[in-house]
């Protein structure tokens, strides 16, 4: 099964559960002065999961016959063993550690440790430039963001600002 | 008219609101010839800087100046490296890469200078007569119809970005309604679909959305095929030394700035069409009634078939401000990324606007003029030191993608959750990219669901049930007419089809 209709499979499974929360759950809960309305907060889920629930299974059951365009500069499946998917990966965990790790090590230097270990994944080696480089990139965005733009971004590790 | 653009000239000729245009074109300029950010992700990156700003004004000229400052970066690299930042600009790099080839880089960066400024300056008069003219229609439009011209919206926007792939796009659609359902809506002060978690009562952020949806895989795209990258060594920035085109060649190409900057406008104008269809239709058009050995040019460096693209794009991409400033429908990625932008400015587009807010609209309006002419006498010049970014090496370029989308979402809502669900929707959104999903609809479909919903329910309320549908024939008509546009390329698909194999051979 081409990956279009796993996809398609997986939204079904997400329609049939906003489905089910909407026809079944939702309305449990409303207030019994809303229930006169003739519009209750499931009414526009309830036409959204019809919608979704038909497309994809149209999908799933390839009721529509996709156009054979292969444009070799485009991103294509068939070419998986060539690309990098080990540095993709690697760096998709690096956002999410960075997610993770903002608030307890504050901005400068979850930054400046995003910014050389994303480098280092993708082949650099020169250090000294990496971290110069870094380093100053990171220091900037915090000046722009905290003092130009006022929007707070704690800089230091949380355990340093007692919060 | 007069008035009104008396006070656009007020409010735009400020020192703050010129240093907004001339940032903002500079900015996106810059981004815009990077490879992987396209005007969606620039723009979207610029976003809590304008929430920032404050002033709704301001703050919609400094996003439409890096609007326009992003499509001609993309055109400038589209020509010195043959690596078009954005789809837009594809059909330039058709003939403006031959003629840097040729050593006259600096001869084909002029032709697209003026082409683009010419069209979108055209575009802004188009828009000035047009946008009022519609608006004063629209005034007479009940919430029903609204809805009606919502459906018609998103049903166009699918038929036109999947082409040959309705469903899909329609599900993309679909799916992006539904996620603008979770979270305590305005309408029904009760929390749906939250699943019990406390970082999701104020539904998904837009922000973060757009950036998983555009800057995000397109990132994880380059750091999966680094050919896709190419980024030059920067040293052709050296050799755009002349940057004049002889008298002959002005001739050549100003019939086909005029003719492209109308069509270009027109189909800017049209919901999901947008300035790659009117790139592309503008270069074959062009080349289709050109006289035969100017045809034989065309992919070889013809400046007409520099021009064309070029002033259909830009008039274009103004084009697209008309349904997003009189009826608050966003034709295109980018105009829902602003139309999401003006929202979280507290400012409801919509025919309204241009009465309650007039500053605002003739602002944004003046502002396109002088967008246009901040790219034509400060960026051209400037190309060949602009063109150095070119140079950054792709080891340090992705890190810094990808740590501006982080921030894009973080600025926004702060806190960590945002950024969590950034990664699991890029990762979502690659998947959905490799199996040809049009990621448009769905963003499109987020950000106009709250207004679909509400404009259903008022509908709803007032004729106590669907009896609206039928009993308002405008909201009948315009409901057919989303039909039509779905069905329509699934019949003629069918059709061609069938009759490639024979079957139908009765016409």
């Amino acid at each position: 099964m081409a990956l279009d209709r796993w996809l398609a499979l997986v939204i079904l499974l997400i329609c049939l559960a906003y489905g089910y929360a909407a026809y079944f759950t939702m309305d449990a809960l409303l207030p019994p002065i809303m229930q006169r309305s003739p519009i209750w907060p499931s009414s526009f889920p309830k036409v959204l999961a019809i919608g979704g629930i038909l497309l994809s299974l149209s999908i799933l059951l390839g009721l529509e016959k996709s156009p054979d365009k292969k444009d070799a500069a485009d991103i294509n499946l068939s070419r998986l063993h060539e690309y990098k998917v080990g540095q993709a990966v690697l760096l998709l965990g690096l956002m999410v550690a960075y997610a993770l790790l903002l608030r307890p090590l504050g901005f400068l230097t979850s930054t400046f440790l995003f910014l050389t270990v994303g480098s280092y994944i993708l082949g650099e080696r020169r250090y000294v430039m990496m971290i110069v480089v870094a380093a100053i990139a990171a220091g900037t965005v915090w000046y722009l963001v905290d003092v130009v733009l006022g929007i707070f971004l704690s800089p230091f590790p949380s355990f340093l600002i007692g919060g | 008219m007069l008035e009104g653009l008396l006070t656009g000239l007020a409010t735009a000729f400020t020192f703050t609101n010129i240093m907004m245009v001339v940032g903002g074109c500079l900015i996106g300029t810059f981004i815009g010839m990077l490879p992987g950010l396209g005007p969606m992700s620039i723009i979207a990156i610029m976003i809590p800087v304008a929430i920032t700003i404050g002033d709704p004004s301001a703050a919609l000229i400094l996003l439409a100046g890096v609007y326009y400052g992003a499509v001609f970066g993309g055109s400038t690299s589209s020509i010195l490296i043959n690596a078009p930042g954005v789809a837009s600009t594809v059909a330039t790099s058709f003939d403006g890469y031959p003629l840097a080839r040729k050593g006259q880089a600096g001869k084909a960066l002029t032709v697209a200078a003026i082409s683009s400024f010419a069209g979108g300056t055209i575009g802004a008069v188009l828009l000035m007569v047009f946008a009022p003219a519609l608006a004063s229609v629209a005034l007479l439009f009940h919430s029903s119809e609204y809805f009606a011209l919502m459906v018609v919206g998103l049903s166009a926007i699918a038929a036109f970005a999947g082409t040959g792939q309705v469903g899909k796009a329609l599900l993309m659609t679909f799916l992006g309604l539904m996620m603008a359902t979770v979270g305590e809506g305005v309408l029904f002060n009760m929390p749906r679909f939250t699943m019990g978690v406390m970082d999701l009562q104020s539904g998904f952020g837009f922000i973060t959305l757009a950036m998983a949806m555009f800057a995000l895989p397109e990132a994880i795209f380059l750091v999966l095929d680094p050919a896709r990258s190419k980024t030059g060594d920067g040293s052709d920035g050296g050799k755009i030394k002349n940057l004049r085109i002889t008298k002959d060649e002005a001739r050549k190409i100003t019939p086909v700035i005029g003719r492209q900057s109308l069509q270009g406008f027109f189909i800017g104008v049209l919901p999901g069409a947008g300035a790659t269809i009117a790139s592309f239709l503008g270069y074959a058009v062009e080349r289709n009634i050109a006289n035969k050995e100017e045809q034989e040019e065309f992919g070889k460096g013809s400046v007409k078939g520099i021009a064309a693209p070029e002033s259909a794009n830009n008039a274009a991409c103004t084009g697209s401000f008309v349904p997003l400033l009189t009826l608050g429908i966003p034709g295109s990625g980018t105009t829902a990324i602003l139309l999401g932008a003006l929202i979280a400015l507290n400012v409801s587009p919509g025919p309204r606007l241009m009465v309650d807010e007039p500053q605002i609209f003739w602002a944004v309006i003046i502002s396109m003029y002088l967008g246009n002419l901040v790219l034509l006498i400060l960026n051209l010049p400037l190309i060949p030191y602009i063109a150095k970014v070119l140079a950054v090496p792709r080891n340090y370029l992705i890190p810094f993608i990808l740590f501006f989308t982080l921030m894009g979402a973080y600025i926004g809502q702060n806190n960590a959750t945002e950024l969590l669900l950034l990664v699991g929707f890029g990762i979502c959104a690659t998947l959905f990219r490799f199996a040809d999903y049009p990621l448009a609809p769905l963003l499109i479909g987020f950000i106009l669901g709250p207004l679909l919903e509400n404009n259903f329910s008022r509908a709803m309320q007032l004729y106590d049930g669907v009896g609206f549908i039928w009993e308002r024939p405008m909201t009948l008509g315009l409901l057919i007419l989303a039909v039509v546009l779905v069905v329509l390329p699934g019949y003629r698909a069918r059709r061609a089809r069938l009759r490639a194999e024979g079957v139908a051979d009765g016409d």
